[in-house]
């Protein structure tokens, strides 16, 4: 991201990043506590409101851009992340925030999400995942694990979940964490810092729906029925080190991938959250600026481009 | 003609006699037919010439150059049920001439034709030769693609061209490094010539010679794909997203080209719903940007489109490069049937503009101009072109581009940074509200595929709702009466014609050059071009003052035809159609014509491919 703060005429308050428009999520929406951790990370990184751009998908989470005050596109079910690509490369100089349900983006977006971590372009993708479509009152999503049968659902699921953390390693991003919606105190400092990563930045956030996911409740994440939390902070375990610090050393990354796609599997009761992995790669932003010069210091929507000189075009073709 | 199998090098061949054609004064078109393979499988390159403009083929064929045993006679001993071709020894004009391998020892009673001259030329003995002359004796099987540029030098001998015009091409077409391949060739070619006319002397009587020097005018030879391309370079395209698929890829491998060069970003993607998406986000940042793709990608896009017209993006421009369909169809063949799914690209009621060029001058213009409509309009545009138009070569005069104006609509300037309420689909009268561009403090918006209010934010009120459909909607009418009129349709010939013929698209080229053939009736040619919003009041003032109509279309159903008697009432007397994926040649045009007024058919269909 640029330096956002350098170019800031005033502080931003937390009243900067609102809007005045009518949240219509449920209460005790796990929705809640990642719209005010984005708002609360945009605050901490002070980037000016005018600078951001959040795109969504379809869902109650593709609402979330009409609550924060930047320029927002609310897309397509699925195809928030093809249309936060396109902004980004119109314009590298915006923070990019792409947000969407875990139905949106592992589901009907599959496609985009495995893609987009191929290209490794300078924004964040924030899912909220909550094991259900909402929206459309509670069918199973692709996170949903099989055997499992949310109160809507006639029978339980006879397809297995799939582990977001895992293709995210297999596809490529290079910053992967994981949050838990009504923890905001370690979402926030996840949301900076996936933001603050140089190139595509992916954090799956557990999220509570309290009308439809009767499993997966917030009880049942505090583990009330266990006797202990289910959440697991990987920040707080001694040898965890996730961060890649040789790019060039193939070992290093293929070590720190499997660690991570261990910590990643929901065994023995035991959900990790945190940073599972991190590499600094070159950005498909760096590339393309090597390929054109002028992106280094303009973003492509300010490039000179029009009436371009196409007779030697036409020369060629005598 | 030269044919022969994917691989054999009949593009590069059939490329080199056309540019030496052109240098040598001649108007040229060349059009390639191609299976959907990588290599082997027949394909055959049509290169026309003449003193006069010519913009389509003919099917009669006066040299053909044959590769391979299978350019002669098709493929029925292989394909027992429907073979796909006969090949081409029965199109030979009387009076014509055939050049193939004599290493295939085919006997003269084959060809079952006692009025074409045949030239049997051992192609490898000939390769051998040339080869021994420049130092590289005995390495003929090493070069056998070479067997190409053998045919084509025999061909040129027999003919009579300037074979110095086409060396003149090889070396350009192989510098640098390639400059050893650029003198084999050459060596190729001039003993290929001296051997056809050592050995055939004097039979054609149908030569062919570059004119004189100071009858040669400047001229290009173009493809659909370099005039498409060159045009959106000159029109400030930014971004070009894509997914693999024939026929439209050429265009953007064109772009991805020179883009380094005009500092544009072109992105392959992993489909089209991806191209269309990561477009519509560049647009409402600011950026010119355009998908291109064929029909089987297009029906990947419409909710992209949709969601780029209720959030009133400036584009994307989707250029549709039609080939035959339906799913899969034909991949490399043409055909212009999507022309109504490209005016209902996606559920609901929404604007956007389409239209569809006919030739090199109109696909240029429009693909200029369609970037200045999607700024202005705040519409998706929707370009309408075709495999035929794409990998054609066509020869025009340089293109006039002093008249060429930028238009990127109306933009919202916030009085102070601090701006409230800017407002992104502010009800106007027009129904444009100005853009601000993401980034400039003072002008933020959210917008969402929901339906909206004036700020962008969702709503369901009915009164909003009406309003909203009201704003989008009434669009298309400023756009109607903005589009000139040189952009919506072409009336070719007299406007008391005792025949109207009515078509779209690239047949535009077929049908003006069998207009002259046209014996003894008084002719027009109605040529659209703007297809939404439909010029209605002008076309149906046209139409019911025609005395006879005749619909020409490359497709089942007359779609052209349809969208006709939808928007006018008008229904045309007589159709002409073709569905064979294969495009109009001029005396198609003129057979089905004629009968379809002789045996006064509602329709006729015509197929000489």
């Amino acid at each position: 991201m640029p330096d956002a703060v350098a170019d800031a005429p005033r502080k931003f308050t937390l009243q900067d990043y609102k809007t005045d428009v009518h949240v219509d999520w449920c209460p005790g929406c796990g929705d809640f506590g990642i719209l005010s951790s984005i708002q609360q990370a945009l605050l901490q990184l002070q980037i000016p409101p005018y600078k951001i751009a959040m795109i969504s998908g379809i869902g109650c989470s593709g609402k979330t851009p009409h609550y924060i005050d930047t320029y927002g596109l609310h897309t397509l079910h699925g195809r928030a992340l093809p249309v936060a690509t396109g902004v980004k490369l119109a314009n590298h100089e915006l923070t990019v925030v792409a947000v969407g349900g875990d139905g949106d983006g592992y589901g009907i977006g599959a496609g985009y999400f495995l893609n987009t971590g191929r290209r490794n372009l300078d924004f964040t993708y924030i899912v909220f995942n909550n094991g259900v479509y909402g929206l459309t009152k509670g069918q199973a999503s692709p996170t949903l694990r099989k055997g499992l049968k949310t109160k809507s659902m006639p029978e339980p699921s006879i397809q297995e979940g799939i582990n977001p953390i895992a293709v995210a390693l297999g596809a490529g991003y290079t910053w992967i964490g994981r949050g838990y919606a009504l923890d905001v105190k370690t979402l926030v400092p996840l949301i900076t810092q996936a933001i603050r990563h140089k190139g595509t930045a992916f954090l799956d956030v557990y999220q509570t729906c309290p009308v439809y996911n009767d499993i997966r409740t917030k009880e049942w994440y505090a583990g009330e029925d266990i006797g202990r939390p289910r959440l697991r902070r990987l920040d707080t375990e001694p040898d965890w080190d996730p961060v890649v610090k040789d790019p060039d050393d193939p070992d290093e990354i293929v070590g720190k991938k499997v660690r991570a796609l261990q910590a990643s599997y929901e065994t023995g009761d035991r959900l990790a959250v945190g940073l599972f992995y991190a590499v600094e790669l070159p950005t498909y932003d760096d590339q393309l600026a090597a390929k054109v010069p002028a992106l280094k210091d303009h973003p492509l929507v300010d490039l000179p481009v029009f009436q371009r000189d196409v007779t030697p075009l036409f020369k060629e073709l005598e | 003609m030269i044919g022969g199998p994917q691989g054999g090098g009949i593009n590069s061949s059939a490329e080199l006699y056309a540019k030496a054609l052109l240098r040598g004064g001649l108007s040229v078109f060349a059009n390639i037919e191609l299976h959907s393979n990588i290599m082997g499988k027949h394909s055959y390159y049509r290169v026309t010439a003449a003193p006069v403009p010519i913009r389509s083929h003919v099917d009669p064929v006066h040299m053909l150059v044959a590769l391979d045993e299978e350019t002669l006679f098709g493929d029925a001993g292989e394909r027992k049920h429907y073979p796909s071709h006969q090949g081409h020894v029965h199109r030979i004009a009387p009076g014509g001439g055939v050049v193939y391998d004599a290493d295939l020892k085919i006997p003269a009673e084959r060809f079952e034709r006692t009025d074409i001259h045949l030239h049997p030329v051992p192609y490898m003995e000939v390769l051998e030769q040339a080869l021994m002359g420049i130092g590289k004796g005995g390495q003929g099987r090493k070069y056998v693609v070479m067997r190409n540029i053998v045919a084509l030098g025999a061909s040129i001998g027999l003919i009579g061209y300037d074979e110095e015009l086409v060396i003149e091409v090889i070396r350009e077409s192989f510098k640098g490094r390639k400059a050893e391949a650029a003198e084999m060739n050459a060596a190729a070619l001039t003993a290929a010539a001296a051997y056809a006319r050592t050995h055939f002397p004097g039979r054609l009587e149908r030569q062919l010679r570059p004119l004189p020097v100071e009858q040669r005018a400047k001229r290009l030879l173009i493809k659909g794909v370099q005039a498409v391309g060159i045009a959106k370079i000159k029109a400030g395209l930014g971004l070009q997203t894509y997914y693999p698929i024939s026929p439209a890829t050429d265009e953007s491998v064109y772009l991805e080209s020179k883009a380094p060069n005009f500092q544009m970003t072109v992105v392959q993607c992993e489909d089209e719903i991806a191209s269309v998406n990561m477009a519509v986000g560049a647009a409402h940042m600011g950026v010119r940007a355009a998908t291109s793709t064929a029909g089987p990608g297009f029906s990947l896009m419409p909710e992209g489109l949709g969601f780029a017209s209720i959030t009133e993006a400036p584009g994307p421009v989707v250029f549709l490069w039609q080939r035959g369909g339906p799913s899969t169809g034909l991949p490399t063949r043409s055909e212009q049937a999507d022309l109504q799914f490209a005016l209902h690209p996606g559920h609901g009621d929404f604007p956007h503009i389409v239209i569809a060029s006919g030739d090199i001058d109109e696909a240029f213009a429009d693909s200029f101009e369609s970037f200045n409509w999607a700024d202005r309009y705040q519409v998706p545009v929707v370009v309408l072109l075709d495999k035929f138009l794409a990998s054609s070569l066509w020869t025009i005069p340089p293109i006039d581009m002093s008249k060429l104006v930028i238009d990127r609509g109306a933009f919202y300037q916030p009085t102070s940074p601090d701006t409230n309420g800017y407002r992104r689909h502010a009800l106007t009268a027009t129904g444009i509200s100005p853009r601000a561009l993401p980034g400039t403090p003072g002008g933020i918006f959210s917008t969402t595929s929901d339906e909206h209010d004036p700020q962008g934010h969702i709503t369901e009120g009915v009164e909003n709702r009406i309003a909203m459909m009201r704003k989008r909607m009434g669009k298309l009418d400023v756009i109607a009466r903005e589009i000139p009129e040189s952009f919506k349709y072409k009336l070719a010939g007299p406007k008391d014609a005792d025949l109207t013929l009515i078509s779209w698209g690239s047949t535009k080229g077929a049908i003006l050059d069998a207009l002259p053939a046209l014996d003894g009736r008084k002719v027009n040619f109605l040529h659209m071009r703007l297809m939404k919003p439909f010029p209605a009041a002008e076309i149906g003032k046209i139409l019911s003052a025609a005395k006879t109509t005749v619909l020409i279309e490359p497709n089942y159903t007359g779609q052209l035809g349809a969208l006709i008697r939808e928007q006018t009432g008008i229904q045309a007397d007589h159709r002409v159609l073709k569905y064979d994926g294969r495009p109009f040649s001029r005396n198609e045009v003129v057979e089905g014509v004629e009968a379809v007024l002789a045996k006064n058919a509602k329709e006729w269909m015509v197929s000489h491919a």
